[in-house]
């Protein structure tokens, strides 16, 4: 789950990073308010959970409050990559002298997280990864020990940050660690984190992708959900347990199990098809879950066919079958349905569907090629 | 032979008393596996599966009282990380751990600590092992497989049913099949049961299932060009998988540029593995 950057930032502070002052609002003259409580110079910052959002022009100075009213009502009004801004960021501009990337993410290979800092930052830093890999510096953190003290001084170093600013830096390494650790994070961010003429270290913009398997440990961070960035039935899918992606093809399919969900994509494609959805009813699910599963492929308008391949193993054949029914009384698909049952209560599985109007199936292959003859007009019957 | 569990593997179960583990403590008592106790806190003393399993209070008392060297934990995955440490300080050898969905910093410090003991871990978020005729560890379903000579590993849980099954209808017998799961810090990986399945006499040739996400199988095929005499088929599934979206799976992910399935089927081509297209196709590879 992503968080907004005024979301990320504030977490950050409550682990004694400073941020500039600042806060977040929905509507121009809330925008015009904060520019002049703060005074001086403000940045208008779009909050959407994209990147680029600078280059859209979603992020503007401001050099009055006039003028960030101004500015907050041009940006509220746009779409960045497709999503609207709701809300915009004024913060205090920071006197910017030198930008540096600090941030935190899982190394799955070495089984731990690593931080990272470059004295390049605000650019993108995948791109200096590519280009200047020497100018990243990366420290593997023990998740038994915590980052320690030496390691964050060795990432000072190593990005040549001048000697006054280390003490500073340990602070802001070891807060963004504690964040990271204590809200399960995948990704915590700070670029650019700046020196500013004033000679303070800040973090000007924030980032964090949050763990959604720890988020029962974090129901306050769990109610931060930002909805515009999924789409309407990914989050009805949710709702039900079910793992659900819309893609662009015209075959819907229902399976259980990720990878043979996946797999079932890919052989689709294999025979000439494009799958139009990843769809994982999940291990035991029963005839309930299988009819929403169905009810949510079908809203998708550009369906043709629906392939449904259950490997039966906790889930039951059986318990497939009756919730396939259920949903066939209830949503009335006037679109041809491929069914593949094999493994636990399959058998009892097909008794069910016998006499329901569907295109059986026996190997994996055949259900796909099935479903994408059907997916062209094809008469199967 | 097979490798990781046989008939004689003493096996306790944690968290069989559920609703999920009683049903697959049932299945796998049916099916033969040496299943000698089961641990639920504060159950201790009661009989489950018609009296034929104690139940302990801990991993602890369950390992004193029947020798037990193996558990399979069927805890939800909040409680998962706190089972499988249990298990390891109990002198546990084999942990196989089904439950899907641990947070990542969990496992994290799992792995870290089980890498200073001579424990050994299969999964989270996987189906466990088979070995058929002999035991059958988890969830995979003992009826789709025959006893044989092709060792299996897997990311994947149905996905691996599939090839179990594409492998029977062919008359293909299995030596051991390991789900090592599909989560992206987990605990035995390919190059350990490709090692194992190299050394094992009953094993002759070794099918390789991947997914999209991770640098696992490209490593493995390094592995595999280097140290494996015996015949390799693989499948890689999520080929048609798009960038930045998670299939199900916490490991099955396409991000900035790595864990494509087109580079992992590549590194196998290159290292001698004879990539499926699709996995009916696997029997049909050797």
């Amino acid at each position: 789950m992503k968080l907004h950057e005024y979301q990320s930032k504030l977490i950050f502070a409550e682990y004694g990073v400073p941020i500039p002052k600042g806060r977040v609002a929905a509507t121009a003259s809330e925008a015009k308010q904060i520019a002049k409580e703060l005074g001086g110079r403000v940045v208008v910052k779009s909050q959407v959970l994209v990147g680029g959002r600078g280059k859209a022009g979603g992020i503007r100075l401001a050099k009055n409050p006039d003028e960030a009213g101004d500015l907050a009502t041009q940006i509220l009004g746009m779409e960045i990559k497709g999503l609207p801004v709701r809300k915009v960021l004024v913060d205090e501009a920071a006197n910017i002298e030198k930008e540096i990337y600090l941030g935190i993410t899982n190394d799955r290979a070495a089984r731990c997280p690593v931080m990272m800092a470059s004295s390049e930052g605000g650019v993108d830093i995948e791109e200096v990864a590519r280009e200047t890999p020497e100018k990243i510096i990366k420290v593997h953190i023990d998740p038994l020990m915590g980052l320690q003290g030496y390691q964050a001084r060795d990432i000072a170093a190593g990005i040549d940050l001048p000697r006054e600013h280390w003490r500073s830096f340990g602070v802001i390494a070891a807060g963004l660690w504690e964040a990271y650790k204590k809200s399960d994070a995948n990704l915590a961010e700070i670029n650019p984190l700046v020196i500013t003429a004033e000679g303070n270290l800040q973090a000007v913009d924030g980032k964090m992708v949050l763990d959604d398997n720890a988020l029962f440990r974090h129901p306050e961070l769990a109610d931060k959900r930002d909805l515009d960035i999924e789409d309407d039935s990914e989050i009805e899918a949710r709702k039900y347990g079910l793992s659900y992606i819309k893609l662009d093809g015209d075959i819907g399919c229902m399976v259980n199990g990720a990878g043979l969900a996946m797999t079932t994509m890919d052989v689709i494609k294999l025979f000439g098809g494009e799958p139009a959805n990843f769809l994982d009813i999940g291990g035991g699910a029963g005839a309930e879950k299988v009819a929403a599963a169905f009810r949510i492929i079908l809203s998708d308008k550009n369906i043709k066919a629906v392939l449904i391949n259950i490997f039966g193993g906790i889930t039951r054949g059986d318990e497939v079958a009756r919730g396939i029914l259920a949903a066939m009384e209830e949503v009335k698909p006037d679109v041809p349905m491929i069914v593949r049952l094999v493994g636990t209560n399959a058998e009892e599985g097909r008794q069910l569907l016998a006499n329901a109007d569907l295109i059986t199936a026996e190997t994996l292959a055949d259900a796909a090629q099935k479903a994408v003859a059907a997916a062209k007009g094809g008469n199967l019957k | 032979m097979s490798i990781l569990v046989d008939k004689n593997t003493k096996l306790i179960g944690q968290g069989i008393t559920g609703r999920e583990g009683l049903f697959h403590a049932q299945r796998m008592l049916e099916y033969g596996t040496n299943l000698v106790a089961g641990v639920t806190p504060g159950k201790g003393g009661e009989w489950i599966l018609d009296g034929k399993v104690p139940v302990f209070d801990s991993v602890k008392l369950a390992k004193e009282a029947t020798g037990a060297t193996a558990s399979v934990i069927f805890v939800p995955s909040r409680f998962a990380a706190d089972a499988i440490f249990e298990a390891a300080d109990a002198g546990i050898r084999l942990i196989v751990c089904i439950a899907e969905g641990i947070p990542v910093l969990d496992m994290m410090r799992v792995r870290n600590y089980l890498d200073q003991k001579d424990v050994r871990l299969v999964g989270p978020n996987c189906p466990g092992l088979l070995t058929p005729g002999e035991a059958q560890v988890g969830i995979i379903p003992g009826n789709i497989a025959i006893t044989g000579d092709v060792g299996v590993v897997s990311r994947s849980g149905t996905l691996t049913y599939e090839v179990l099954y594409a492998l029977k209808e062919k008359n293909m017998g299995v030596s051991t099949c390991v789900g090592i799961g599909g989560d992206p810090v987990n605990g035995t990986n390919f190059i350990d049961c490709l090692r194992l399945f190299e050394l094992d006499p009953k094993t002759k040739k070794i099918v390789l299932i991947g997914e999209i996400g991770g640098t696992d199988e490209e490593q493995a095929a390094e592995f595999i060009r280097n140290n494996v005499t015996k015949p390799v088929v693989g499948f890689i599934a999520g080929q048609t998988a798009p960038p930045g979206k998670r299939m199900g799976h916490a490991g099955a992910i396409v991000q900035g540029g790595t864990g494509l399935a087109v580079d992992k089927i590549k590194a196998l081509e290159d290292a001698g593995v004879r990539v499926a297209k699709h996995p009916e196709e696997i029997p049909e590879l050797f």
